[in-house]
């Protein structure tokens, strides 16, 4: 909402109160001045000046010679160039010196050879928005009324002596989107008086009800009032009248259509203005639309509509979509001479949804869809009449058409000092509340201990008690407000066991050297199920913005390699980040996926580059699986983690393997698939998911002490060919099955294939560790368990070297 | 053999000057002092000697022993630390070459925003509570009194997935769920979480972002309650000599409905770019508990009152670290990510 400065002073005395701080007051107790504007932006040299004569530049098509007095005797030359220049105009003229906006400087100028002292000016060369601009003046320049003053102000005379503020409104606040209700709320921030527009007009014998006769048959409509003007003569309104519309962004077109503006914005209440003729019935009919039924609406679009969309008929086809715009068939013309207002009380669902359905947003639309003031329907109406006979001349008929079924009782709210003062934490007296109140003309009634509140229905936000103290409170100032902290508290605060075992997630990830990242939830159909651990169904959006973000992520995996990919792309030589999200499989009870977190990460490039020294280690699948090993073994859990190789779309063949906690698959790990890497453009890059839900979940036994070993320990080695497909794991498990309660620990130590082993096959070197807590082992106790393991690989198969 | 004794002396001392390392050095001990060396071999020929000449020539002897033995100590003494010295200067190194690296990475800055606002909340009796991203209309908004149709859902432009589930747009659902089940219980908590709006990604809209919302139900929660534990946040996050300021705004499932405001960090409120040149700069959004919302979690909203607030976490990281871009957030860049590593204060 724009709210001029100078129409506002129309309504409340704003005297001696710089805009700055009005702004900043409004502002402070309760709706936001987004902007303050000085329309004139620092102008200075711009007078009114008439075009004596024009004549065409000798050596240029589109210039014209222009002598034009800008005060008393003095005539200058101007070279214009705008094609609707002409002598006998009053114009705006910026003289040499002048400073107009966008920092342009007027200096005295040869424009091909002629002498120019000065510009014509267009609106928008003063800054006026172009969309604004009344149509006549849009590609030109600006003309004066014939009575402008040659040498006076120029910026006066064109409303640009004025500050605009800009609200910006909250949805419960649509009091403010009228002059008025701003009107009102500043009075009741400076305890002033707001200065209602006094309503006086003649009418004529004639009756409104014998032109024209309403029927409304939809609830939707509560309230339609029809008042009828003839011998209205359209012309362009009143400077002032333009000059009001302009600052609050809205562009002039005729007097009849720019006084249904005015009152709009002065009263909030959307008006309309039907040509009498052109609605070619004798009366209204309110109902509606039938489902396909069109309309060609006043921006010359046609309109489908829908069973539920509420018009105004002439009795046989559609004449305006209810509260959102009129139809091009009733239009208002220049050769227009009897007219009929509209003024109407829309229920704001049902205009909401058709201004939804059509995409077509208006000042009215936005007005109903909040709810209108019942209580200024039909002054609004009689506001009209009175400008319609003022400004157009014309003549209002007896009466007003009227259908009303419209409750205009105010809301009252009853509530006691006490518990406004209990809530706020705060000692705010009743004679303050009181005052308060008043200042807000609300109808207040102290007794028994209560505040009775008659609600003026121009705020239909307050409702109920809270509304009321949140009106006392900001008039009486939030910095008022005391500090205070809750209290009787008995909650101890604290994470979760799952918040806080994350967070040691976070800390070992980072420990090792990744990155945290976080990637977008909603990815592309394509992606939602790649490298997913469980694919499910999924979960997409109703109208996604693209496809790219149209579907709920069911893995971490792909938007990590394509960060991964987007930061090799800008030269980044290794890559390694992690991200803990959730991913969305299936479908709940309540409709919903179900929301699993997961852990992942990516690591591409260099793992250990210190150069000087010469040690580099690019990562590997080992890489990645040893992070993973040391988050197990952070968390407890490194006896229930295993690795089986597996095979998933995506990853390489050879280097995946699922992961599984207690026998359960809880995770995959893996090399990108050489084909991923060519379309990312990756080196060798290493992927791993894991489902953390599971992982937090699992709960480990107490943490014990157990003594520091007072004995020593025992090693022996052992060497075995294998087959290269062979994997080690399965031969520790085999060794840990043989051993005895003496054998404490088996490494691998050393794998070898190559050139000194058979074709296939590999030798794999395993180290024993043999222990007792209670003493020292003999030779000969370690080497009886020891052959044990021995036997038991010997009958597996395995060949010892 | 005084003169043979002499003379021997003489050598021994040569010899142990010129010995050049300990090794040497040991050598001319053995070849003077040892068993098979010339002083002990005189030792033995004093047998020879008469009665009246041992005593003299022994005390001669163990004279002459006893200077070997002390200048030996004494030249041991310095090669030894020559010997130090030489390892010394062997073993140095030029300390200016960089270190062997570390590997350590970090949390996300948002991440960071949110846990140092979730440990403010927890050593005041809060707990974390978290929701679910993809939530129902029912708890994102009708709870939250907003009902179908209301003008102000379209303060929140919604990606549906249904009529009936969406993802969420705030995490005020997570609330809504808490009351539902605390059953008229008090309340306190936290819920950080990933939220998301109809919003083209530019430098300063994102259509996923990380917002941080408080609640607290009980008997006689106040406004000041409200006031005061936000000027606790605004001071934990962004200094002690911060100052708040509450302006009236509207939220549906609050009232009264506030917007806070901090005193400019970077001017201390006489106006700056940051600011806007106004001095203050506008950080959450906040309020009481709307009735409605707490009669529909089936608390009796005259018995029990209660304050709500909702931080955008990338907006005080934005302020905070001065990223001008919130998609930063986002494309996860190393050159990015990597600068949240070190500790503040
Ligand atoms: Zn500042």
């Amino acid at each position: 909402m724009l709210v001029s400065l100078n129409w506002l002073k129309q309504y409340v005395d704003i005297e001696g109160i710089a805009a700055e701080e009005l702004a900043e007051k409004i502002t402070r107790s309760g709706i936001e001045v987004d902007a303050v504007i000085d329309r004139s932006q620092g102008m200075t040299n711009v007078v009114v000046g008439y075009v004596v004569s024009k004549e065409k530049h000798p050596d240029a098509d589109k210039l014209n010679i222009c002598q034009v007095e800008v005060g008393e005797g003095d005539v200058r030359q101007i070279i214009c160039g705008a094609p609707n220049v002409a002598a006998g105009q009053k114009v705006i003229v910026a003289l040499p010196g002048a400073r107009l906006p966008g920092g342009v400087k007027i200096k005295k100028a040869k424009m091909r050879g002629q002498e120019s002292n000065g510009m014509i000016c267009s609106l928008q060369e003063l800054g006026v928005e172009g969309r604004v601009v009344p149509k006549a003046y849009a590609d030109g320049i600006y003309v004066l009324p014939e009575d402008a003053v040659p040498g006076s102000d120029a910026l006066e005379l064109v409303g640009l002596r004025d500050i605009v503020l800009e609200l910006g409104l909250t949805p419960n606040r649509s009091d403010a989107l009228s002059m008025l209700g701003v009107a009102y709320e500043v009075a009741a921030i400076l305890s002033k008086e707001v200065k209602l527009p006094e309503i006086q007009y003649e009418s004529i014998s004639e009756k409104a009800e014998d032109y024209i006769n309403v029927r409304v048959e939809a609830k939707e409509n509560p309230l339609y009032a029809a008042k009828v003007v003839k011998n209205v003569k359209i012309a362009e309104s009143p400077l002032w009248l333009q000059h009001y519309l302009m600052a609050a962004g809205v562009r002039p077109h005729n007097n009849v259509v720019d006084i249904t503006n005015y009152i709009l914005m002065e009263y909030g209440q959307p008006l309309h203005a039907f040509d009498y003729e052109s609605l070619n019935s004798k009366e209204i009919v309110v109902r509606l639309a039938t489902e396909g039924e069109k309309i060609v609406t006043l921006d010359e679009q046609e309109r489908t509509l829908n069973a539920h969309n509420l018009v105004i008929t002439n009795g046989v086809e559609p004449v305006a979509v209810a509260g959102v715009m009129g139809g091009a068939n009733s239009e208002v013309t220049n050769e227009t001479t009897t007219v009929v207002i509209e003024a109407a009380y829309f229920e704001g669902i049902s205009v909401r949804r058709t201004s939804k359905e059509l995409g077509l947003r208006s000042d009215s639309s936005a007005r109903f869809e909040k709810g209108v003031d019942p209580n200024r329907v039909l002054l609004a109406s009689e506001r009209a009449a009175q400008m319609l006979a003022e400004i157009a001349g014309g003549e209002v008929l007896e009466g007003t058409v009227l259908v009303d079924d419209l409750d205009k009782t105010p809301a009252r709210v009853v509530v006691s000092p006490d518990y406004i003062n209990s809530r706020l934490g705060m000692k705010i007296s009743l004679e303050e509340m009181l005052s308060i109140l008043n200042r807000l003309q609300f109808d207040v009634e102290a007794a028994n201990g209560l505040l009775i509140i008659d609600v003026p229905t121009r705020r239909q936000d307050i409702k109920i008690e809270e509304d009321i103290i949140e009106e006392i409170a900001r008039l009486f100032g939030y910095d008022e407000i005391p500090m205070t902290l809750p209290e009787g508290n008995e909650q101890v605060g604290g994470l979760t066991p799952y918040q806080a075992k994350r967070r040691i997630v976070r800390n070992v990830l980072e420990g090792a050297g990744l990155y945290q990242a976080i990637t977008y939830s909603l990815t592309s159909d394509e992606l939602a199920q790649k490298f997913a651990l469980k694919a499910e169904d999924t979960t997409k959006l109703l109208m996604p913005m693209s496809e790219e973000r149209s579907t709920l992520r069911q893995s971490l995996i792909p938007h990590l390699v394509e960060a991964a990919s987007y930061n090799v792309a800008r030269k980044a030589d290794s890559v390694s980040l992690y991200e803990i999200g959730s991913v969305f499989l299936g479908q709940t009870e309540e409709q919903l996926p179900y929301e699993e977190e997961h852990i992942a990460f990516v690591l591409t490039g260099k793992w250990v580059d210190h150069t000087w020294q010469g040690e580099k280690l690019n990562v590997d699948f080992f890489v990645a699986k040893g992070i993973i090993e040391s988050l197990f073994e952070k968390l407890g859990l490194t006896d229930r983690l295993s690795f089986t190789k597996t095979t998933v779309d995506g990853l390489h063949p050879g280097q995946t393997a699922a992961i599984f906690l207690d026998g359960e698959k809880i995770g995959l790990i893996g090399g990108l698939h050489p084909t991923e890497r060519k379309q990312y453009d990756l080196k060798e890059t290493y992927v791993a998911e894991l489902n953390l839900k599971a992982i937090l979940a699992a709960t480990v036994e107490d943490l014990v002490y157990a003594p520091v070993p007072r004995f020593p320990a025992m090693t022996r080695d052992i060497a075995l060919e294998l087959d290269r497909s062979k994997p080690a794991g399965e031969i520790v498990e085999i060794i840990r099955q043989a051993g005895t309660k003496l054998l404490k620990e088996v490494k691998v130590f050393d794998v070898y294939e190559g050139e000194k082993m058979e074709a296939g096959k590999k030798s794999v070197a395993f180290s024993l560790t043999y222990f007792d807590p209670e003493r020292t082992l003999t030779d000969d106790e370690v080497v009886n368990a020891h052959n044990k393991v021995l036997k038991v690989l010997t009958e597996a198969g395995a060949e010892l070297r | 053999m005084e003169q043979q004794l002499k003379q021997l002396e003489q050598e021994a001392l040569a010899k142990l000057q010129a010995a050049s390392n300990l090794k040497e050095l040991n050598d001319v001990r053995v070849a003077y002092l040892g068993k098979k060396g010339p002083i002990t071999d005189l030792l033995k020929g004093m047998g020879k000697l008469s009665p009246e000449e041992r005593p003299k020539m022994g005390a001669l002897v163990n004279a002459v022993r006893e200077n070997v033995t002390a200048q030996l100590e004494q030249r041991a003494v310095v090669l030894e630390e020559q010997a130090i010295q030489e390892q010394l200067e062997k073993e140095s190194i030029d300390v200016t070459l960089p270190g062997r690296p570390v590997r350590s990475g970090n949390r996300h800055p948002l991440t960071r925003v949110v846990e140092e606002i979730e440990d403010l909340f927890v050593s005041m009796g809060y707990t974390i509570a978290e929701g679910t991203e993809v939530e129902r209309d029912y708890y994102n908004f009708e709870a939250l009194n907003l009902p179908k149709g209301h003008p102000a859902r379209d303060m929140q432009d919604t990606f549906y997935i249904t009529e009936e589930t969406l993802l969420r747009t705030h995490t005020s659902p997570v609330q809504a769920r808490t009351m539902e089940a605390k059953k008229g219980e008090p309340i306190r908590i936290i819920s950080p979480g990933k939220v998301f709006r109809r919003d083209n990604d530019d430098a300063t809209h994102s259509h996923q972002f990380m917002q941080i919302e408080g609640l607290v139900v009980g008997e006689n929660i106040r406004m000041s309650d409200l006031k005061g534990t936000l000027d606790k946040l605004a001071k934990k996050m962004f200094g002690n000599d911060r100052e708040i300021r509450l302006r009236p705004s509207f939220f549906p499932f609050t009232e009264p409905s506030v917007e806070m405001d901090i005193s400019c960090f970077k001017c201390g409120g006489s106006g700056c770019n940051v600011c806007k040149q106004t001095g203050w700069i506008e950080i959450l959004g906040a309020g009481m508990v709307h009735p409605n919302v707490l009669e529909m979690a089936g608390y009796d909203s005259k018995k029990v009152s209660g304050f709500a607030f909702g931080i955008g976490a990338e907006r005080i990281a934005m302020l905070k670290y001065g990223v001008d871009d919130i998609r930063h957030f986002y494309t996860n860049d190393s050159r990015f990510l990597s600068q949240f590593h070190r500790t503040e204060g």
